[in-house]
């Protein structure tokens, strides 16, 4: 059968298994949209910021464990992906981002919308490529799919010129396999290293398992549960891994590092063996990484080498699939009963893994989590976030039981990641709820999908917890420079001479509920402290979308904290 | 700090050579040279690259170098023995008067003419980097008017 490039795109996205495509036209891919327009079994999303569509294909890939995909224009529309492409490449997530090219005889002549992604997307993405030949075209879909998905899966880029979308291939056929001579990713974990492991952790007194998002990836959480049960260790998981483990279990310490419960960075160092899980010991986990598990042997289980004693020197380490490894090692390990070990765990755990001043007098950040979490905890929900205090009151507060159930952006740190992400993932799992948990600042760095997911319908969820401010670098502002804060308040920009909170003659824009009537989705607003319970009820129990705003305690901020560079044993609580 | 050599198989395509060069970058490693040629395999490219760094940093340069989809191969020769060239031309001030001296002393290291004027001679020198740092340092009191050299490349010695 002969085919266009255009319609062997749609062909392979078809045989990958994509059943929703975000996207945004321009002039070097118009040739692709046309056969899209005739595309059946295709979802093709029209978001409003190119950004968008590749934050909501990692939102899609998160929720499904499928590749996810998103296509822009050249130029403006390709460098638009590049913050999406970036944030997968640094949470591991598998997209494969297409981009138009102007013609091959234009290319390097500054040509309109000429932009070189090759060389651009070259340090965030796992592979890329730029197709020359229509010839070339159909392996490299094949091969852009596989790298993708497979082995520490990331962002694959394929930039598409014009004249290769319209050029057609004779007797095209989809490739049945793939084989990349440079390319095998290590799977089974290797026996002498899993034994090594499994005699260590049978020697530890003080084992604590801390997993990632390795865990997820892999499709490991029964076997990281049956590892815990087994060995009775107390269970850390990183941002990148909460879901992995059951929130409410009672060996779950909750996440460590800068915002990490005091169980879970007490435990790492006192711990004498860490059974590390797809984890890649990021500085906003380790603190100042000299003195991190000082009296720790440290196990790593990972599928990338290069992860392996990049920041901390590991003992054992063990590369592989994480599923597979832990299949092999659970067979090794003998139980393990409880000891004086989790009675140490239980006592810095307390009663409750994280807390907060509680307060009626104000609407309390953390208070919302927690009942948004109670009116959610049974319904299976997906709950994405934005980027700062929100976020790290999410993963505090919101008791994740599931993988695949917490999406948020953990290596890049990405503002405006939440909105475009929930969409992928509420189209990902139809019928599912689906929440972004927003603060007013990130919101509104990707607030034109409201336009998509209004004209869609995509039964999103959203709840603004608004404190008026860029509420994490305020908070940065207040413990470290002197309160001058400096271009965080939204009600006064740069600088605010008359500022007290409360006492602010300046108007809030935008108010968020006429917002949200704008796109034509209802749109509540809390106010107090004991409008949040009907908002939220309001908020979850109507159809389709809806936009929940809860003006929260301005000036609240997340404890603990470790202060950057600072050992995990260094850090501030709530006074 | 030590120096080490690592011969990287790469395939011999568009994009490749900066890909290599942008990891290095990206990661803050040193290169001291790079060189790139086609193997026995035409669809093959080696890369010698001589990178700085200790034990902990060239095990992270293989590592990296091993993750890029393109890179076929890493050998790090580490400390086993290997053969070793590198290509180098000096432009060196001469005259009549000491034209005989100087390529006397370049003949030492089995250095050839490359070319003759009447105010310079050039040199070609084709031997292991230790020697052509020597070769240089030996010649540098006559006057170097420019230097080019191909930066190192390698192979190891045959097991036995």
């Amino acid at each position: 059968m002969n085919k266009t490039g255009a319609e062997i795109l749609i062909d392979a996205l078809a045989q990958e298994g994509v059943d929703v495509l975000f996207a945004y036209p321009g002039g070097q891919v118009i040739p692709i949209f046309d056969a899209l327009y005739d595309a059946k079994g295709l979802k093709v999303v029209l978001v409003r910021h190119e950004q968008a569509a590749a934050h909501a294909a990692e939102g899609y890939a998160r929720a499904t464990g499928k590749v996810g995909c998103c296509l822009a224009t050249s130029g403006p529309g390709a460098t638009n992906l590049i913050t999406g492409i970036a944030d997968a490449y640094m949470d591991s997530i598998p997209i494969v981002a297409i981009t138009g090219q102007v013609p091959t005889s234009y290319i390097g002549t500054d040509a309109f919308q000429e932009a070189d992604l090759v060389g651009i997307s070259r340090p965030v993405t796992k592979h890329n490529y730029l197709v020359k030949d229509i010839r070339d075209l159909p392996r490299i879909f094949k091969e852009a799919f596989y790298i993708a998905g497979s082995g520490r899966p990331g962002p694959v880029l394929i930039d598409l010129p014009k004249d290769v979308s319209v050029a057609t291939f004779e007797n095209y056929e989809y490739p049945k396999s793939v084989s990349i001579r440079s390319y095998s990713p290590t799977i089974i974990g290797h026996p002498k290293q899993i034994e090594k492991a499994a005699e260590m952790i049978k020697a530890a007194k003080k084992p604590l398992i801390f997993a990632g998002g390795g865990v997820i990836s892999s499709s490991a959480s029964e076997q990281l549960f049956e590892l815990a049960e087994k060995i009775n260790a107390p269970v850390t998981l990183t941002l990148m891994g909460l879901g992995a483990f059951p929130g409410e279990h009672g060996l779950f310490i909750g996440m460590p590092g800068m915002h990490g419960s005091r169980a879970a960075n007490n435990a790492l160092q006192e711990t004498d063996c860490i059974v590390s899980v797809g984890v890649r010991f990021d500085d906003r986990v380790t603190g100042h990484v000299g003195s991190f598990a000082p009296k720790a042997k440290i196990i790593h289980l990972d599928i990338d080498p290069a992860t392996i004693s990049k920041i901390v020197k590991v003992d054992v380490p063990v590369v592989g699939d994480a599923k597979n490894i832990l299949v092999a090692l659970n067979k090794l390990l003998t139980p393990r009963g409880v000891s004086e070990w989790n009675d140490q765990i239980n006592a810095w755990k307390g009663e409750k893994i994280f807390s907060y001043k509680h307060s009626e007098k104000s609407i309390k950040p953390q208070f919302v989590i927690e009942q948004a979490y109670e009116m959610t905890k049974d319904k299976d929900a997906i709950i994405c976030t934005e980027v700062g205090q929100h976020q790290m009151w999410t993963a505090q507060y919101y008791k994740f039981a599931r993988p695949r159930t917490f999406i948020s952006s953990g290596g890049l740190g990405t503002m405006g990641f939440g909105l475009p992400a929930s969409m992928g993932a509420a189209l990902g799992q139809p019928g599912k709820l689906v929440l972004n948990i927003a603060g007013d600042g990130s919101i509104q760095m990707n607030i034109q999908e409201l336009a998509t997911i209004s004209i869609n319908k995509i039964p999103v969820k959203v709840l603004i917890l608004n404190n008026e401010y860029l509420g994490m670098v305020r908070q940065w502002q207040d413990l470290f420079w002197k309160k001058r804060y400096s271009s965080t308040c939204l009600r006064g920009g740069t600088l605010c001479e008359e500022c007290a909170p409360g006492h602010c003659k300046k108007h809030y824009v935008p108010d968020f509920v006429k917002l949200a009537e704008s796109y034509a989705i209802p749109g509540f607003r809390a106010l107090k402290h004991a409008d949040v319970i009907p908002v939220l009820r309001q908020g979850l129990e109507i159809d389709g979308p809806a936009i929940m705003e809860f003006s929260v305690t301005p000036e609240e901020n997340v404890y603990p904290m470790v202060p950057a560079g600072k050992s995990l044993d260094e850090a501030m609580e709530e006074l | 700090m030590s120096i080490r050599t690592i011969s990287v198989l790469v395939e011999n395509h568009a994009g490749t050579l900066s890909r290599i060069a942008g990891l290095f970058s990206s990661r803050g490693y040193n290169i001291a040279s790079l060189t790139v040629g086609e193997t026995e395999d035409p669809t093959i490219s080696r890369m010698t690259i001589v990178v700085g760094g200790d034990d902990a940093v060239i095990e992270q340069v293989v590592k990296h170098l091993n993750r890029l989809i393109d890179v076929i191969k890493v050998i790090d020769f580490g400390a086993d023995p290997i053969i070793e060239r590198e290509l180098v031309m000096v432009r060196v001030d001469s005259t009549k008067s000491n034209r005989h001296e100087i390529v006397e002393l370049a003949q030492l290291f089995g250095a050839t003419v490359a070319q003759v004027s009447a105010t310079s001679i050039t040199f070609e020198l084709s031997s292991t980097c230790d020697k052509v740092n020597n070769f240089i340092g030996l010649i540098k009191p006559y006057g170097i008017k420019e230097v080019v050299r191909t930066g190192k490349i390698a192979m190891a010695q045959p097991k036995k």
